[in-house]
């Protein structure tokens, strides 16, 4: 069943072309890379997708509707949430904060006047999230900006999941991380996979990119230049569809090397 | 970059207890508490109960102005016409009352919608034609300024009506009027910053703007209430300083932006958005009221006090991005 489709999505910034007409689409539950090179157009796609964009011409549906007029908020509640590469997290807040920004659930205070965020509720509900996630952070209660880069990383996949997303867009999630923490960041995605949760997963290491996706999508020049089966390719195949010609094998030694 | 195996000392974790459940710095409370006795000790008029109602009568109308202050910094941005959108609003209240000869009420609503327009133009400006802040409100402070003079020819307008002159000069219970009204502002203001979705977005987007709107808070929408609500707050003040002094006097507030900012930056409010309190404002305010009243009993030339507020203020910032620098790893 088909989750998100767009369908000749175009997007210019004043004179300058990002995205030709792009197709995609994703089914439910499936993992699919998107890899291309710096600039071919990865993070802008994605922010159309969640709505920080609006794309100049093209169609979105999600989950069989139209969200091309929906904004940031809407698109979220519909169950688009993503990863950003620079994580987003607003750093003097704390835990809590940062994973129901936008949310946040409310009460009455004194059983009166409502509109009060329930900041109880807020914490306990962290906790449990960032314990599911089975990672320790110093204490909830601290501004996310004195936690290290591994453990923001953390707040940032929790206030991800923690409305029960349909698509999580991932953005360079493992770029900046330990060895370990990469491996959990995969353990992840294949664990959101088989809760049937789909993924968008954009990122440089194609070692990561070909141990976890179903299809890997190359972008290219502001197009989806090659839509590829990921039992049925290989690092090969993979770099010389984004580099498109050149020396191809020495690229692709040197992925493999790495 | 501080390391994650110390174990902060106990002033350090008294600090980051205040921070995060009183919404305060504690610093400034000391620094309060110690120029009050530092002011006792000095002054024999100081510690009386006349005193103390006369600070918070002195601090009320720049009590209301670092509240404004506190929404517009704590979420990024920066309202200079503060205290000539102050004047402003005190001018067209006097102007409906007196040269239109309408009803006190109208007088009040006059007040207090002349700054929410000022206001509302301030965010429209920032959101829409991306002026920085800076420039637009600073482009307001003179615009404001002279419009206040125009209207009332560069004279006071006197004669103000007694509904109008008590809310100035009224004393329910031995209270005076703007303290009241002031303190309850205070109240409001404090549970909406700290515990309402409206406040935390405030804060948030402070933060940092990328992190709200990819969170789907409507970011230019946001901003806009915020300098619409700095503006209503700059005539709430206009207009109790117009009846306290029982004029329209379009010369008020000039340099209040100053006080009223110097406040929230004392009070714990980063100067770069984010981190900000209503209840540390207020702390902060009291300390600008009793240094005032403290060099004012103490026979010092207002010059100097003038001079002592922008030294606090550039003091206080140096401390608290010292405190920032020491603390995070942004």
């Amino acid at each position: 069943m088909t989750l998100l489709s767009l369908r000749g999505i175009r997007k210019s910034f004043g004179a300058v072309d990002v995205l030709h007409g792009v197709d995609l689409s994703v089914a439910a539950g499936e993992v699919v890379g998107l890899v291309g090179d710096n600039g071919a157009g990865k993070s802008t796609l994605m922010k159309t997708i969640t709505g920080i964009y609006r794309a100049d011409s093209g169609s979105i549906e999600f989950d069989g509707k139209d969200i091309l007029a929906l904004d940031p908020g809407q698109r979220r509640q519909l169950g688009i949430e993503m990863i950003y590469q620079d994580l987003s997290l607003a750093k003097q807040q704390d835990v809590a904060s940062n994973i129901f920004l936008g949310r946040e659930p409310t009460k009455r205070l004194f059983g009166l006047f409502p509109g009060f965020v329930d900041k109880g509720e807020m914490d306990r509900q962290a906790a449990k999230m960032i314990e599911r996630l089975g990672a320790h952070l110093p204490s909830i209660n601290r501004s996310v900006g004195s936690f290290s880069g591994g453990q923001q990383q953390t707040v940032a996949i929790a206030r991800a999941l923690t409305f029960n997303p349909k698509l999580v867009i991932m953005d360079e999630p493992t770029a900046a991380l330990a060895v370990r923490e990469v491996q959990s960041v995969l353990d992840l995605i294949r664990r959101l996979k088989s809760e049937g949760i789909a993924v968008i997963l954009i990122s440089h290491r194609l070692n990561d990119v070909l141990s976890v996706t179903d299809r890997i999508v190359v972008l290219r020049h502001g197009r989806a230049d090659a839509d590829l089966v990921t039992a049925r390719t290989n690092m090969n195949e993979v770099v010389s569809r984004i580099v498109g010609g050149g020396d191809i094998a020495a690229a692709a030694a040197h992925e493999q090397r790495g | 970059m501080a390391s994650e195996t110390t174990q902060p000392g106990f002033w350090a974790r008294v600090q980051r207890a205040s921070v995060e459940r009183l919404h305060i710095r504690l610093e400034s409370l000391v620094v309060l508490l110690a120029l009050s006795t530092a002011m006792a000790l000095l002054s024999p008029y100081f510690l009386s109960l006349s005193n103390f109602l006369n600070i918070l009568l002195a601090t009320s109308t720049i009590g209301v102005l670092a509240i404004a202050a506190t929404f517009v910094i704590g979420s990024g941005g920066l309202d200079l016409s503060l205290g000539s959108v102050m004047g402003l609003a005190g001018v067209a209240g006097a102007f409906v009352a007196v040269n239109l000869g309408w009803p006190s009420v109208l007088a009040v609503i006059a007040c207090i919608l002349a700054g929410a327009i000022a206001g509302y133009i301030n965010g429209q400006l920032v959101t829409r034609a991306f002026v920085p802040a800076f420039i637009v409100t600073l482009g307001m402070l003179g615009l404001a300024r002279g419009l206040a003079l125009v209207i009332s020819q560069g004279r006071a307008i006197y004669g103000l009506p007694l509904g109008i002159v008590y809310i100035g000069q009224g004393r329910p219970f031995g209270i005076p009027m703007p303290v009241i009204i002031f303190v309850l502002t205070a109240i409001v203001a404090h549970a909406v910053l700290a515990y309402t979705r409206f406040g935390r977005h405030t804060l948030a987007l402070g933060d940092s703007e990328g992190a709200a709107r990819a969170a789907g808070i409507r970011v230019e929408h946001h901003r806009r209430i915020i300098y619409t609500l700095s503006g209503a707050l700059a005539g709430l003040a206009g207009l109790l300083f117009t009846a306290r002094v029982n004029a329209g006097d379009p010369t008020a507030g000039i340099n209040y932006e100053l006080t009223a900012i110097t406040a929230a930056i004392i009070g714990g409010t980063n100067l770069f958005g984010g981190r900000a309190s209503i209840l540390g404002t207020m702390i902060g305010a009291l300390i600008m009221g009793v240094l005032q009243n403290g060099l004012t009993l103490l026979a010092v030339q207002s010059y100097y006090q003038q001079m002592a507020i922008g030294a606090v203020l550039i003091l206080a910032v140096f401390i608290d991005q010292y405190q920032v620098r020491k603390e995070s790893r942004v």
